[in-house]
């Protein structure tokens, strides 16, 4: 049930546009990697901080579990 | 796991902290340029710790109140996750300084910076309660002494990292008010990652210290009562 329930939420943020639509003015180009989104492999990035994140989560969840165990058990 | 929901809403919003932080649109801003981004990280640590120091200082009132060794372990494990946090909010925020105050502002300005000054006053007072707590043995007493510690290290927090770095010359922006809430110079693309994100990181740590606070109360079992 729950991890249904994060699969799907999963599902639904993956979905979203990648990217908010923004006038590309002379501005934005200047001060910020716009074309860094598109081919500067930044998706790399992303990916690594989020099997990070999740790895840590899941220790998060994993040590949740324990001390859910020892609490029943007591 | 007890009452689940809240712990998804937290990976659901973390991930879509990382996924949005580096992948939607930023404003353009001269010096800044990318690292405005760590605006979903930085300034997030320092917001998550500043709710975990409250719930803290509010524990310790409670334990004050009650004498129940229950609200001491609250109180503490709150007070030590929102201590990590700062040290997280502090080191994320040397970095991103020397990469873009050292652009305009000479050394000097740097070292007396009053934000930096007044965070690591603020996170050395908390540092202070560690070693209070660690130097009394006497469990009642030990958490008698550090709840009312507890209360004064908060009320340094007013002047140390809210009032005094926004009175005084300041590099670190948003010190013509609350940097981080301000309506008007905060962009729209930035708030809909950014607030989610302050949710998120906040949830984490409540929930590290909800692991604690259990794994604490299983331990001192047989002292608590009730």
């Amino acid at each position: 049930m729950v991890r249904k329930i994060i699969g799907y939420s999963l599902l639904l943020l993956l979905s979203l546009p990648a990217t908010v639509l923004a006038q590309a003015d002379d501005a934005q180009k200047k001060y910020t990697a716009f074309d860094m989104r598109n081919n500067g492999k930044i998706y790399v990035v992303v990916t690594v901080v989020l099997i990070i994140l999740i790895g840590l989560l899941l220790y998060v969840i994993r040590v949740d579990r324990k001390i859910s165990k020892l609490e029943n058990h007591n | 796991m007890r009452k689940t929901w809240w712990k998804i809403v937290c990976i659901i919003l973390l991930i879509y902290t990382v996924v949005g932080g580096f992948l939607f649109s930023v404003p353009a801003r001269e010096i800044l340029h990318e690292t405005i981004r760590n605006l979903y990280f930085h300034v997030c640590m320092w917001m998550a710790m500043m709710v975990l120091f409250t719930t803290s200082v509010i524990y310790a009132i409670r334990y004050l109140r009650s004498q129940n060794l229950k609200d001491d372990i609250y109180s503490v494990n709150f007070a030590k996750v929102g201590i990590v946090f700062g040290v997280l909010g502090y080191a994320t925020g040397t970095v991103w300084a020397s990469y873009t105050w050292t652009e305009y502002a000479t050394s000097t300005q740097i070292f007396k910076e009053p934000k930096l000054l007044g965070a690591a006053i603020a996170l050395l007072v908390y540092f202070a309660y560690l070693v209070l707590r660690g130097s009394i043995t006497d469990v009642d007493k030990k958490a008698k002494v550090s709840a009312v510690y507890s209360i004064f290290a908060y009320i340094m927090l007013f002047p140390s990292i809210w009032i005094l770095p926004r009175l005084l010359e300041s590099l670190h922006p948003g010190k013509e008010g609350n940097p981080a809430l301000n309506f008007n110079d905060l962009d729209g693309r930035l708030r809909i990652v950014f607030y989610p994100a302050i949710i998120g990181w906040t949830l984490l740590g409540v929930w590290i210290t909800s692991l604690k606070i259990r794994l604490d109360l299983l331990k001192n079992k047989n002292i608590l009562h009730g």
